[in-house]
């Protein structure tokens, strides 16, 4: 599918404009002479992000930053921390009133404090209208019901999917990747026996643990609460679920339960790893072991009884606090930096690792450059959002944050507690976060 | 022009210089300590979460976490976190003074080493820890495997209690210095006259160690233990680096669990219930001090 934004650049290249469109200049001062947003004058912004797993990200993220601060003469400052880092920094800046003008945070972070940030309504639907629209997860984790606004610019996730090594799949005897969660557990099994365990967090790991946990539950069709936000986590659902992940867990490579985030990548591109649930990052830094590199296959999940997509991504979106002196010049360096002649090379320089939320980047080349990028391009599609069937809020932001779910699954597996008391002490947890 | 001589002379007086002269101390006291007390035990009792002051709702915060068996389990560890890392500080630390307070080849420099993991930062430590303890590429099990002493590599922080272990051997490790350091003055401070009259009245090396060093290094080690439990009780960087509270809460200790329900989780009131919890246990370790000091 191709958009307004999308044909009109390509229009451009063709006569001649699109060169000077790639080195910054030009197109981007026409960019914003049609933007509504006007800067204020003099202004000055701060940007809080969180470091990529890819190096691409940051680097191109920085040269786009560069041609906005040439285009119009806005300096911008970016700050970058690791991903955990990132949520208590903006938790802190709501609280204080002072910090970063722009926040790009994680998942329903802008629903914590959205009396603290700057209606975003404009910027989401002018940016929306440009590319496409949105995929539903972001309107869910963008768009507060509670103030009827939008609270935050929706970025896009950072898309997960396995990865698994294709020679010991068919050593297995998979040349094909399972389709059903049967088939992944007889995978499992396989490459166990064959001495290339697979292996899936079960620690305090922000994207990693909560990724794989939730993709179980929801594929048994467990969900931690219903609309109304009643509390739905004690179900026949979500005991197949955690019976299923005890017997992946047999399959799976010692220390899992100690494992935070970097542990997969490390321990998959020293070829411990036979299978694992992770984004692109690792596929992209096996560029450096060329043997790794060619034997690396990324898929789509396969479907769980529920027979729906059941990804979970971490969501990232970017939020303007009130304390910020120029909030017309930070919407307008989001809208620049979300335009096609800095988002599509953005999103090719990091080969997919944010997959966008706007679904006019969905048919970016980048996306079917290799079959291996192709599986993350369908992360939003496909995507749910925490707490789900729940409210997104606070109450699902506390839940992830305090890895309820993660936890359920870690006592079942590692601490051999029984399924029903690992579920009544989720469900117990879950009624007290939820009744805060 | 009688004021100026008038407000010497009252600065004659010991009395009225003393509190003129505690005064820059006393403000900053009650600005940067008594303050963010007094406002901790305030959002302790309100209803207080992020972007929201909250209503006042008294010992509800403390009734909620006292139910609550995380925070349960976060203090009991705290408390044995504690207990078992000054031990172990407090007897290496003290094996290690003994043996820096000889003169052999090379002690100026081994005195020196011996700040290392004291003086580097918490965090890079902590960071290098969780290498040498990783499941997968932990250069203690390797060489634990070249050693023929195990098969395979140890899951040192994937299960609760090898986590707690290694947090606390790394605790040891950190603050052993600080013992180090502090006993090796002490024993510095010990007359040689007293180990020579033991000596010709008999005495062996234990009994000289018993009736002579253990006694006169007695209030030195009280001030330690007390400054040293409160460090460890407050401990925060070390466990939220290496484990993040995991596997299953059973490494978190007040300090991360405050931060998880406060920062992370925007429950600024049941956060501050936690923080303020390990409050008690620290007015008795400094009251302890306190004494200490003016008994000496």
């Amino acid at each position: 599918m191709s958009h307004p934004d999308r044909r009109r650049f390509l229009q451009m290249s063709a006569a001649g404009i699109g060169a000077a469109t790639m080195a910054g200049g030009f197109p981007a001062l026409a960019s914003a002479a049609d933007s509504p947003f006007k800067p204020e004058k003099g202004a000055a912004l701060q940007l809080l992000r969180w470091k990529g797993f890819v190096k691409r990200d940051d680097e191109v993220w920085a040269e786009n930053t560069a041609k906005f601060e040439k285009a119009t003469g806005i300096k911008v400052t970016i700050d970058a921390l690791s991903w955990p880092d990132v949520t208590p920094k903006a938790a802190l800046a709501a609280q204080v009133g002072s910090g970063p003008d722009i926040i790009m945070g994680w998942n329903d972070d802008p629903f914590v404090y959205p009396d603290k940030l700057v209606d975003m309504t404009d910027l989401a639907e002018h940016v929306g209208k440009a590319h496409g629209g949105y995929f539903d997860t972001a309107h869910t984790y963008c768009f507060d019901p509670e103030v009827k606004r939008w609270v935050s610019q929706p970025i896009g996730v950072t898309g997960n999917a396995l990865v698994y090594r294709k020679s010991w799949a068919k050593e297995a005897g998979f040349a094909e990747f399972p389709k059903d969660f049967d088939g992944m557990l007889k995978l499992a099994r396989g490459l166990k026996k064959n001495g290339h365990p697979c292996g899936f967090s079960l620690g305090h790991a922000v994207g990693d643990a909560n990724g794989w946990t939730h993709w179980v539950l929801w594929g048994f069709g467990g969900k931690q609460a219903n609309p109304d936000n009643s509390i739905a986590i004690n179900s026949a659902e979500t005991t197949h679920a955690l019976e299923y992940a005890k017997q992946l867990y047999e399959t799976m490579i010692a220390g899992v339960a100690g494992w935070l985030d970097p542990n997969n990548n490390q321990a998959f591109l020293a070829g411990q790893l036979g299978l694992t649930m992770n984004g692109i990052s690792i596929w992209a830094s096996s560029k450096e072991k060329p043997e790794i590199y060619a034997d690396v296959a990324n898929v789509v999940p396969p479907y769980g009884p529920s027979k729906q997509h059941t990804i979970f991504n971490n969501f990232t979106s970017a939020f303007i606090f009130k304390y910020s002196k120029y909030p017309q010049a930070a919407k307008e360096y989001l809208r620049f930096m979300l335009d096609t002649p800095q988002a599509d090379p953005w999103v090719t320089g990091m080969v997919g690792y944010v997959t966008p939320a706007l679904k006019g980047y969905a048919d970016l080349p980048v996306w079917t450059s290799n079959p291996n990028i192709t599986p993350y391009r369908d992360a939003m599609a496909g995507a749910k959002f925490d707490g789900f069937n729940g409210k997104p809020g606070k109450a699902a932001a506390q839940a992830l944050d305090e890895f309820v779910i993660v936890d359920m699954f870690a006592d079942v597996c590692v601490n051999n507690m029984a399924v029903k008391d690992s579920i009544a002490k989720a469900e117990k947890r879950l009624a007290t976060i939820y009744k805060r | 022009m009688t004021g100026r001589p008038q407000i010497l002379a009252r600065l004659d007086s010991p009395r009225v210089l003393g509190y003129v002269l505690i005064a820059p101390a006393a403000v900053l006291l009650l600005g940067l300590l008594a303050y963010p007390l007094v406002l901790g035990v305030w959002l302790s009792m309100t209803s207080a979460s992020l972007g929201n002051a909250g209503e006042f709702v008294g010992l509800k915060n403390y009734a909620t976490i006292l139910d609550d068996p995380i925070f349960r389990g976060a203090a009991a560890f705290s408390v044995l976190y504690t207990v078992c890392a000054e031990i172990g500080k407090l007897t290496l630390g003290l094996a290690l003074a003994l043996i820096l307070n000889q003169r052999f080849r090379g002690y100026r420099a081994a005195r020196s080493l011996m700040l290392l993991p004291w003086v580097a930062p918490t965090v890079l430590s902590a960071l290098a820890w969780l290498w040498l303890l990783d499941p997968q590429f932990s250069a203690l099990s390797w060489l634990l495997i070249k050693l023929h002493l195990i098969e395979t590599n140890i899951d040192f922080l994937g299960h609760a209690w090898p986590a707690r272990f290694s947090l606390i051997v790394v605790n040891i490790w950190r603050g052993l210095p600080y013992f180090a350091i502090g006993y090796l003055a002490g024993l510095q401070g010990i007359s040689k006259d007293l180990y020579e009259a033991a000596a010709i009245d008999g005495a062996t090396g234990w009994q000289a160690f018993r009736r002579i060093t253990w006694p006169l290094l007695a209030p030195i080690t009280t001030i330690l233990v007390a400054f040293s439990s409160i460090f460890t009780l407050t401990d925060f960087q070390l466990i939220w680096t290496m484990t993040r509270g995991g596997p299953t809460d059973s490494t978190q200790v007040f300090t991360t669990l405050a931060y998880q329900r406060a920062i992370t989780g925007g429950q600024l009131g049941e956060g501050a219930a936690i923080a303020v919890a390990p409050i008690v246990f620290m007015v008795v370790l400094a009251v302890i001090v306190v004494r200490s000091v003016r008994e000496r």
